[in-house]
């Protein structure tokens, strides 16, 4: 199914849906929603859309989406019919899948609103968004570093799931909000492998990998 | 009090857009390393004359104006005028306010790098530049005394997505202007109206030397975008600047020769430098040495 996603070009949990999107080769439509400076996402129109006031949201038909995880789901389902990102068929990678999920929205929370904070002004307790920015960064760092000695690499197996998807934007994305990845080597090769993937696409912060730049342009 | 301080306070600087706050709403900046407040006033109180925002620096109310869809403050006894963009008030054009970023640079790098064609390709892949198109030919630049302003032409650059408006590839003609040591304006073929000349602008407000809020603005002619999409073109391009610009070093712009090697495409940003230099604008520049 073809889907409208309401979208906001700098927005993290839009650039999941997109990233995901074109990995899967599935065409959609943007309709941009003024959410910097309008705050479009707070009128009465758009809350009739979606009551929580917050982007993105994806239109199909009668179904109406508003957590970007749910759309990774809903478009891997029907897409990847390899059913490696979306592992219905593999119990512990299915319920990893679902852990990461859950610990991306975390992210939304903390590097997200940190970097609301930083980029574009929003009043925000920045000092307890910076720590639980860090610790959420280590927890990662520390889970792929055991990945890694499993001969694992990505976050739930030997290949990049939904939850790859959904960690990677904000991670990736930290140093919009001040928070480099020096720090963190674990974190530097997950984020590199999935810049590598065929059909990668990018966002203002998040570059092409070197070693494709030249092979394909970024899609519009 | 040091001279680049003292220099730059005579000079506006944006600090909200018009309509951003609702009446009686109230937020808390910074300008020149000072404190202030941004207050809505209440329709009604207001007069022809009255500003419809009141701003206090250190608890004092300071001059405000109105011009280019923002605020303009200045902090200082002896304001320079501010300067003029007569697109602003041809009434076929689209006025664009495109909302506050803040970036972690020097005032004066968020201009330098607005004036540079030669990132293009490299930072705006596929938008405002591509490989193999990376040659910038050589341009006129120099400062107009009448207006003591730099001015940039006879710039042309190939652009794969010019415009939100643009249907493709064009040779795109540039012309830049310097009007005040932390404002840019540039002026670049219209695609959809190739006979006139779209008109961009980042109004810089400096926080302090190492830190600004920056609000482009743009006067398009463009009947077919939404406004959220013209303005999410534009972020979608500064955004891309942003994390260049917060990794530039040194922090402060160097104006000295010598401090920072110059490449052959940066006529403009060598022009900018002396022109700094020559007005005493250090703010946000490296020390000068006499
Ligand atoms: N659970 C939602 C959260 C989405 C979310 O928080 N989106 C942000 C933009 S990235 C938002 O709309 N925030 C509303 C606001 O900050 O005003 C999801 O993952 O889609
Ligand atoms: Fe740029």
């Amino acid at each position: 199914m073809s889907f409208t996603l309401h979208d906001y070009v700098l927005s993290g949990n839009c650039y999941k849906v997109r990233l995901l999107a074109q990995l899967l080769e599935v065409s959609y439509t943007i309709n941009p929603v003024d959410f910097h400076p309008g705050k479009a996402h707070k009128s009465p129109s758009f809350l009739a859309l979606n009551p929580h006031g917050t982007l993105p949201v994806l239109e199909s038909g009668d179904t109406v989406l508003t957590d970007s995880a749910a759309m990774l789901v809903w478009i891997a389902q029907q897409h990847d019919k390899q059913h490696t990102w979306w592992p219905i068929n593999d119990a512990e990678c299915l319920a990893m899948t679902v852990q990461w999920l859950g610990f991306s929205s975390q992210l939304t929370e903390s590097i997200g609103q940190l970097r609301l904070h930083t980029m574009l002004n929003r009043p925000a307790d920045a000092e307890t968004l910076r720590r639980q920015s860090i610790r959420h960064l280590r927890e990662l760092e520390n889970h792929l570093t055991e990945q890694s000695i499993r001969g694992q690499a990505f976050l739930c197996g030997k290949q990049p799931t939904v939850a790859d998807i959904a960690c990677f934007a904000y991670t990736a994305l930290s140093p919009d909000a001040g928070l480099e990845h020096t720090l963190y080597p674990g974190i530097r090769g997950w984020l590199h492998r999935i810049r590598c993937l065929e059909g990668f696409l990018t966002m203002p912060g998040i570059y092409e990998a070197h070693e494709t730049r030249n092979e394909h342009t970024a899609a519009s | 009090m040091n001279a680049a301080l003292e220099h730059a306070l005579q000079d506006w600087y944006p600090v909200a857009m018009v309509g951003e706050l609702a009446p009686g709403e109230c937020k808390h900046s910074k300008l020149l390393g000072v404190d202030i407040t941004v207050l809505a006033n209440h329709a009604g109180n207001a007069t022809e004359s009255t500003p419809t925002i009141t701003v206090r620096a250190d608890g004092a109310p300071v001059d405000v104006q109105q011009a280019f869809d923002h605020w303009w403050v200045c902090l200082g006894n002896k304001p320079r005028s501010l300067f003029t963009i007569e697109e602003a008030s041809e009434a076929d054009r689209r006025f664009v306010p495109c909302g506050v970023v803040r970036v972690a640079c020097s005032p004066l790098r968020a201009v330098e790098n607005f004036l540079d064609i030669a990132h293009f390709p490299f930072v705006h892949t596929g938008v405002l530049g591509a490989e193999p198109h990376t040659e910038v030919y050589k341009y006129d630049v120099k400062v107009d005394e009448s207006v003591d302003e730099v001015i940039a032409t006879n710039i042309k650059f190939y652009q794969p997505q010019a415009a939100k408006s643009a249907e493709g590839g064009i040779q795109t003609e540039y012309i830049y202007r310097v009007p005040a040591p932390m404002a840019a304006v540039l002026y670049k073929t219209c695609p959809l109206k190739p006979d006139a000349l779209d008109v961009i602008a980042l109004f810089v407000q400096p926080l302090d030397e190492q830190t600004c809020d920056v609000w482009p603005w743009m006067a398009l002619y463009d009947d077919t975008s939404t406004q959220a999409e013209l303005i999410q073109f534009q972020q979608l391009i500064f955004l891309q600047d942003r994390s260049i610009l917060e990794n530039q070093l040194p922090k402060k712009l160097p104006l000295d020769p010598g401090q920072e090697i110059p490449t052959k495409a940066d006529y403009t940003s060598v022009a900018y430098r002396r022109w700094l230099k020559k007005r005493g604008a250090y703010y946000g520049a490296l020390e000068v040495h006499p």
